[in-house]
């Protein structure tokens, strides 16, 4: 796979590295010259000192022919830019942008950026995860508006003692697997919900009240 | 026509005047207070401190509802997002940015969004003035020319090459 990275920081650097080392090709995009030389002088000579938001830089880096073109510089109009010259320009298939601005997310999703990379979600995420409360835990965002949550079942869950087909979850949102003591399970027609299962389920980020309400609880009246 | 101008520098200073002066409602918007001083005196508009990328500012700083909005910051990226903010965010009209890097101002006025390219501009001034054939690129380019998808679909461009 061709990976174009943009952006020489410390995120851009490690993914170069990273990719490089694991055989993929990677030219990396730093516009100040005397980063990019350093970045050279350790991981070789796959670093272009040019300013990958220019049109003529990116077709010299080779943008026609990536499989993948990751911005990943700290601003967020730069990443932007890049992630949709590639698109519409040069046609790269997948483009990632990271958005240091949680407040750009949504545009960014509407202009077409395949995939974002959000520091601060990513933070919040293992926040959630650190937290023992019976709440639907954000494992990751899958493509665009969906999410994969994680709940755990207590006695009160209205799952419990019911399948999957009597749940009847909300259109939109999909039971993905089951982890019973420690050992993950698809969920069958028959299975039957337990307190202190772990339910791992995917869907949109509207669905998440109806599988909050589901799986742990109704929610506490605002 | 109600006009929301980003970036008070010298283009965009003196043209939030020139509308002002001719009858025009002009909101100009810069991150510095200080950019504010190239106004003239008499300017009658409003200028507002705030970020041009951030929807919420643009609407506090009265954005919705305008005929034409003009990103003329120093930033070509800052630019393009503003300008696109405008377009999808508050569904306005007439919209330009200024992009001084030729294939980024011919792509995104593929995209919908018109285009002023500052290098293009002086480099045919400087043709012309003297008395050289000009360049084939347009310095400016109206974001309605193209048949272009709606910009959040973006169709893939011409066939790759290699």
């Amino acid at each position: 796979m061709f990976v174009l990275v943009v952006g020489g920081g410390k995120v851009g650097y490690y993914l170069t590295r990273e990719l490089s080392e694991s055989g993929h090709e990677v030219v990396l995009m730093e516009k100040d010259r005397r980063r990019a030389e350093q970045i050279a002088d350790e991981i070789g000579s796959i670093v272009v000192a040019k300013d990958g938001c220019e049109g003529s830089a990116l077709a010299d880096a080779g943008a026609n022919r990536a499989d993948v073109v990751a911005a990943v510089t700290g601003d967020d109009e730069d990443n932007l830019v890049i992630c949709q010259m590639a698109k519409h320009h040069f046609a790269v298939p997948k483009t990632i942008a990271r958005v240091n601005n949680p407040k750009n997310e949504p545009l960014f999703k509407h202009l077409g950026v395949d995939e974002l990379i959000s520091p601060t979600r990513m933070i919040l995420g293992s926040i959630e995860q650190d937290i023992p409360v019976h709440e639907l835990l954000h494992l990751a965002p899958l493509s665009h508006e969906f999410e994969l949550v994680e709940a755990q079942l207590t006695v009160e869950s209205p799952a419990v003692g019911r399948t999957l087909v009597q749940l009847q979850l909300p259109s939109g949102c999909s039971v993905v697997a089951l982890v019973r003591d420690e050992i993950a399970q698809a969920v069958g027609p028959d299975t039957i919900f337990r307190a202190g299962d772990k339910v791992i389920a995917a869907g949109r980020a509207e669905c998440e009240p109806a599988l909050h309400g589901m799986l742990i609880g109704a929610l506490p009246a605002a | 026509m109600k006009a929301v101008i980003v970036g008070c520098g010298r283009v965009g200073g003196v043209l939030a005047a020139a509308l002002d002066a001719t009858g025009h409602d002009v909101i100009i918007i810069d991150l510095l207070t200080r950019a504010f001083d190239r106004l003239p005196a008499t300017f009658g508009g409003e200028a507002v401190r705030a970020d041009g990328t951030d929807e919420n500012a643009l609407r506090r700083a009265g954005a919705q509802g305008a005929d034409v909005f003009l990103a003329l910051t120093e930033g070509d990226n800052r630019n393009i997002m503003a300008a696109q903010l405008a377009r999808e965010a508050f569904g306005i009209g007439t919209v330009y940015a200024k992009v001084n890097d030729p294939m980024r101002a011919q792509a995104y006025s593929e995209l919908g969004i018109g285009t002023v390219c500052r290098t293009t501009m002086m480099v045919d001034a400087l043709l012309g003035a003297m008395s050289l054939p000009l360049g084939s690129e347009p310095s400016v380019r109206s974001g309605a020319e193209h048949d272009h998808p709606p910009i959040g679909i973006v169709a893939a461009a011409a066939p790759r090459e290699g």
